[in-house]
């Protein structure tokens, strides 16, 4: 196993600043999806709202937690990352999301296409904190299966 | 004289590294390390007398009958049961605690009745009354806690202990924070209104004296690998009264006297409890485990833990403006278990930091998810101890989480 430096996790700037400013805290009301999600392992909690535009795609997000930085921070980043993509496109970029932490290797143009996101990958060289990245993920893949009905 | 170096030296684990540091193992609570007489206890009786129990003529099966039998005593004498068919093998605590549950709760418990438990309970003994108490109509009353020190409001016992409660539930020690319930206290109050008691003893058993007349309890539980011993072995003491009223919880093979194709008869116990093959070696290093226990003595690992208690509460003092501490400050009320947790650092990302200094800890809920809540905290970060452990290591701790306090609190965790 590659030993992971802490500071690649905890000293990371795009990290450390959506660890700080997380971004779109604020709760939704009136949203067409909503999903709660907590890790059985630790506790964690992560809370997700929606809003869809006409054409069906992702318009306004909520994202609300309590939870490592690494929950919070992927939490925050999804909050981003989803806006303005349709529910296929969302579960797609669960799919990826999930590729990237637990698949091979992850390439260079593959973190890049991700964004932010992409710095989450280095979060593989601390295998009992994965889980901590994915619940935010799996909270939103709930949401969206439900919202389907 | 207590001499923990000469103990460590009985534990291959102990002088492992970890990322190349000394392995500092603070995750009792979780599961102990096992002594080499115990892991060799598991390698005679593969080796040398490896057959089923119960059944066979031969001498490799009476060998492997005897031993196993005879740590049946060792648990029954080490928690001082009358008899050795008192105790009832199970795979761990939580099987225990299922195994009344599922029998004697599920024939005793009517609607209206009512199960009196903690706010400390592990889950383990908290889900399977809410699951009885759902079936029979009856409800679960939560003893109050204190504010102050997160111990049991002991004045407002009654309202809670009445002629309602039929079964009292209570963790011995709390495996979340360390805090030693009054439970015989709280068993007399319970028998004086007619109730049965049950004690999960699976965390105090392994670190204090524990004796069930003393507790004056009906059913106490163990698990083996809280103790030194294998993991896949607990036990349920209950009363020889109360067992021989009850009905058989598994079916099937070495619990039954007779069968037709229509009906059975029940085994004596304690085997009316324990269908099919048991878990012979893992029983045999159970027996290993107390037979190392009682050559420590636990008054011994008891009064060895009350000094690492306070030498842990006294160097976290320093770290009083950022650390909180929960229980009570006195070691007499509590066992080697620290849980705290800091509004600097999450206590995932403390644990992690730790680990990358060698040092073992639990983080998370702990399986009691409502004292957390209690607590007002999602997760804790605990280290707990047992009778290997060193005030070395106790300083290591506390050393390693200041760093972590200044590499955290910039903001970053
Ligand atoms: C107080 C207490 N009760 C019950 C259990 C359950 O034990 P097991 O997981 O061995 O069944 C534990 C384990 O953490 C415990 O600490």
């Amino acid at each position: 196993m590659a030993l992971g430096n802490l500071d690649e996790i905890y000293r990371d700037d795009v990290i450390l600043d959506h660890r700080r400013n997380p971004r779109n805290a604020a709760r939704l009301k009136d949203a067409d999806i909503a999903a709660d999600g907590v890790n059985p392992f630790c506790g964690d909690e992560i809370h997700l709202q929606m809003r869809l535009d006409d054409g069906g795609r992702v318009a306004e997000v909520g994202f609300q937690g309590e939870g490592c930085s690494i929950n919070q921070a992927t939490g925050s980043m999804l909050s981003e990352a989803i806006k303005g993509l349709t529910l296929p496109q969302v579960e797609a970029l669960s799919a990826k999301f999930h590729e990237m932490m637990q698949g091979p290797e992850p390439p260079d143009e593959m973190l890049t296409a991700l964004g932010d996101l992409g710095s989450l990958s280095k979060v593989r060289d601390f295998p009992v904190r994965i889980k901590c990245a994915l619940l935010a993920w799996s909270t939103l893949e709930d949401g969206v299966a439900a919202g389907r009905g | 004289m207590y001499d923990v170096q000469k103990i460590r030296k009985d534990f291959p684990i102990l002088s492992r590294k970890v990322y190349d540091k000394p392995l500092v193992y603070l995750d009792n609570a979780a599961t102990t390390q096992k002594p080499r007489q115990v892991i060799q206890a598991l390698v005679d009786y593969y080796e040398g007398y490896n057959a089923n129990v119960h059944r066979g003529v031969h001498a490799l099966s009476q060998e492997a009958t005897e031993r196993y039998e005879e740590a049946r005593g060792k648990v029954a004498r080490f928690i001082g049961a009358e008899s050795p068919d008192e105790i009832i093998w199970t795979r761990n605590a939580s099987e225990s605690l299922n195994l009344v549950a599922y029998t004697w709760a599920q024939e005793n418990i009517r609607e209206g009745d009512e199960i009196v438990v903690t706010p400390y309970e592990h889950h383990s003994n908290l889900v399977p009354w809410q699951k009885v108490a759902r079936d029979k109509g009856a409800s679960l009353r939560i003893l109050p806690m204190r504010e102050e020190d997160n111990s049991l409001d002991m004045e407002r016992v009654d309202e809670f202990i009445t002629p309602r409660t039929k079964l009292l539930a209570v963790v011995h020690m709390s495996n979340g924070i360390g805090i030693i319930n009054p439970v015989e206290e709280l068993a007399r109050r319970a028998r004086a209104v007619g109730a049965t008691v049950l004690i999960d003893a699976t965390q105090s058993a392994p670190h204090l004296p524990v004796d069930v007349q003393g507790l004056d309890c009906d059913f106490l539980t163990l698990s083996g690998h809280k103790m030194l011993g294998p993991t896949g072995i607990g036990a349920l003491y209950g009363r020889r009264e109360i067992l021989e009223r009850m009905e058989p919880f598994l079916r099937g093979g070495e619990m039954v006297l007779e069968v037709w194709y229509d009906r059975a008869t029940w085994n004596d116990l304690p085997m009316k409890f324990e269908a099919g093959t048991p878990n012979i070696a893992d029983a045999i290093g159970f027996g290993a485990a107390i037979d190392y226990l009682e050559a420590v003595g636990m008054e011994n690992v008891r009064d060895h833990e009350i000094a690492l208690t306070a030498h842990a509460l006294e160097a976290f003092k320093e770290l009083e403006e950022e650390i909180d501490v929960f229980g009570p400050r006195d070691p007499e009320r509590r066992g080697a278990i620290i849980s705290f947790h800091s509004d600097i650092v999450h206590p995932h990302d403390l644990g992690t930091f730790l680990d990358r200094d060698g040092i073992a800890v639990r983080t998370g809920h702990h399986c009691t998810m409502p004292l957390m809540r209690e607590l007002g905290v999602i997760a804790t970060a605990r280290a707990s101890c047992y009778l290997y452990n060193t005030e070395e290591e106790i300083d290591a701790l506390v050393d390693s989480v200041k760093r972590a306090l200044r590499y955290f609190s910039d903001g970053a965790g």
